[in-house]
């Protein structure tokens, strides 16, 4: 197919295009309620977290076991429901 | 440059060929129109180079060709009526994401229950999506609004998507000479598309995602300030096309028989053409009366309207679609347009769900109005209901006086 001609709008023009980079979205881990916590003595490195995370929140450590990384974490708690060995905790933020 | 006899549908058809549409996208029952049937029989006779996608609904449709002129092809949808309603979420989504777009709309009228013949509610209600509106008043204007439709919605200085409106089976499926271009000269006015970003999966750009609510903002703005510029960039097509064609209409609006006029019947679509017929019976009998025949209704010819009003002495306008609970939609256009002049106005809601208005009507209804304002001296009724024949009341019009269930 013959490509078309990228020309820079001649007004002014705001067009609602970003490019994927952390934290496009804003710093979400302010919305967690509860924040997942790994033990490191129960992580087998199996890394079926890092698979569900939808926010790509579930950092691999070079230890091959994961951490996450809170400043865009949500929690919404996929990773402790998915951990087959119960490794992920959800545990309150601060306050109480 | 041959002459046929086409339907307003096959119009569209044809000047989607000449354009060099690259993809079509449809979903191929009811409301589709046979717009889409020339298409995919061009298609597949090889006449015309491009995908025709059969998607399974209007929302995918546009989606479809949202997202192929996204990634750079020139593309075209064309839909109806309930079809036009069922895209209108992803409307608003091709007009904000600035990417050049043709579709054609074949205007109906909207159910319950369910008609298939003419009015302008399916299309007024885009009107506030940040598309281009054109509605045109006659075969031969479809086929060279929906050429130019390309031109304006690529254009550098508005890049917003176009949207055609040609009415239902008065256009649609009505017959009349069309003078179809040649492919070469086409090309050789058409340039070729452009478009101010492609998204491939290379390219990692991200369409739509959240975004700060003032950035957000900001956005609609420069939405407006394109739409205030495709004002003169649908004046400079329409005069070029005119230069290459022979056929120039007067960009956001025509006026018929102005220069002398001292009042003006303001309507779009096809109806126009009996309201001129109206115009020479008014003429006949010494009434100086034009006709404001609305191209445009986005952008919104603000600045020729008000220069043309300077000129009169009223303006009756005809709705073919109403805001119920307020006014007809040109009617109200045209009252804030005008409210800082002195003209007298009346709007007239008649011809919806395609009740037939023929010269007569219009005849009649501009009489009344132009007697009206010699005796009062001004006159301003926004809502006057012209009732199918056989509801109106001599002496009474638009008084219904008890409840009724058609069955």
């Amino acid at each position: 197919m013959q490509q078309p001609i990228i020309e820079e709008p001649r007004t002014y023009f705001k067009a609602p295009l970003s490019t994927p980079q952390p934290g496009s979205a804003g710093v979400t881990g302010a919305w967690r309620v509860k924040k997942p916590v790994v033990d490191p003595d129960k992580c087998t490195g199996c890394q079926i977290c890092w698979l569900y995370c939808p926010e790509d929140t579930i950092i691999i450590l070079d230890t091959g076991k994961v951490t996450v990384e809170y400043e865009y974490c949500k929690g919404c708690g996929i990773c402790a429901e998915v951990c087959p060995f119960n490794a992920i905790k959800m545990v309150d933020e601060g306050g109480a | 440059m041959p002459v046929k006899v086409l339907t307003g549908n096959h119009a569209v058809a044809e000047a989607v060929r000449l354009s060099r549409v690259k993809v079509i996208a449809a979903y191929p029952i009811t409301p589709q129109t046979t717009i889409m049937e020339k298409l995919s029989e061009m298609a597949d006779k090889g006449v015309l180079d491009a995908r025709v996608l059969r998607v399974e609904s209007e929302h995918s449709a546009l989606a479809a060709a949202y997202a192929a002129a996204s990634a750079g092809a020139r593309a075209f949808t064309a839909t109806s009526s309930h079809g036009l309603l069922y895209m209108h979420e992803v409307v608003w989504w091709a007009a904000g994401s600035r990417i050049p777009l043709v579709m054609a709309v074949v205007t109906r009228a909207i159910g319950p229950p369910w008609n298939i013949h003419v009015d302008h509610q399916d299309i007024m209600d885009q009107r506030d999506t940040g598309w281009i509106i054109g509605i045109a008043q006659e075969n031969q204007e479809v086929l060279d609004m929906t050429i130019q439709a390309f031109r304006i919605s690529e254009d550098p200085r508005v890049y917003l998507p176009v949207m055609i409106g040609l009415d239902g089976f008065i256009l649609s499926h009505t017959s009349a000479p069309v003078d179809i271009p040649s492919q070469d000269e086409v090309d050789a006015w058409l340039p070729p598309r452009r478009q101010p970003y492609v998204i491939t999966p290379e390219s990692k750009i991200v369409m739509g995602n959240i975004s700060d609510d003032d950035e957000h903002f900001m956005m609609r703005y420069s939405m407006h300030v394109a739409m205030n510029e495709a004002k003169r960039v649908i004046k400079e097509v329409d005069e070029s096309y005119g230069k290459t064609f022979g056929r120039s209409y007067g960009g956001l609006l025509e006026c018929y028989k102005c220069e002398d006029a001292d009042y003006a019947i303001l309507l779009a679509g096809s109806w126009a053409g009996d309201a001129k017929t109206a115009v020479e019976m008014l003429r006949s009998e010494g009434y100086k009366v034009g006709v404001i025949r609305i191209r445009f209704i986005r952008p919104w010819p603000r600045e020729e309207l008000l220069e043309i009003a300077s000129r009169l002495k009223g303006i009756i306008v005809f709705d073919r679609a109403v805001s119920m609970g307020s006014t007809g939609i040109l009617l109200g256009e045209v009252s804030s347009t005008l409210y800082s002049t002195k003209i007298s106005i009346r709007g007239t809601i008649a011809g919806l769900t395609g009740v037939d208005v023929g010269p007569e009507a219009f005849y009649t209804q501009a009489k009344e109005f132009i007697e009206k304002v010699e005796q009062q001296g001004h006159v301003y009724e926004p809502l006057h209901w012209l009732l199918p024949p056989r509801y109106r009341r001599r002496g009474k019009p638009g008084k219904i006086e008890r409840a009724e269930v058609v069955m």
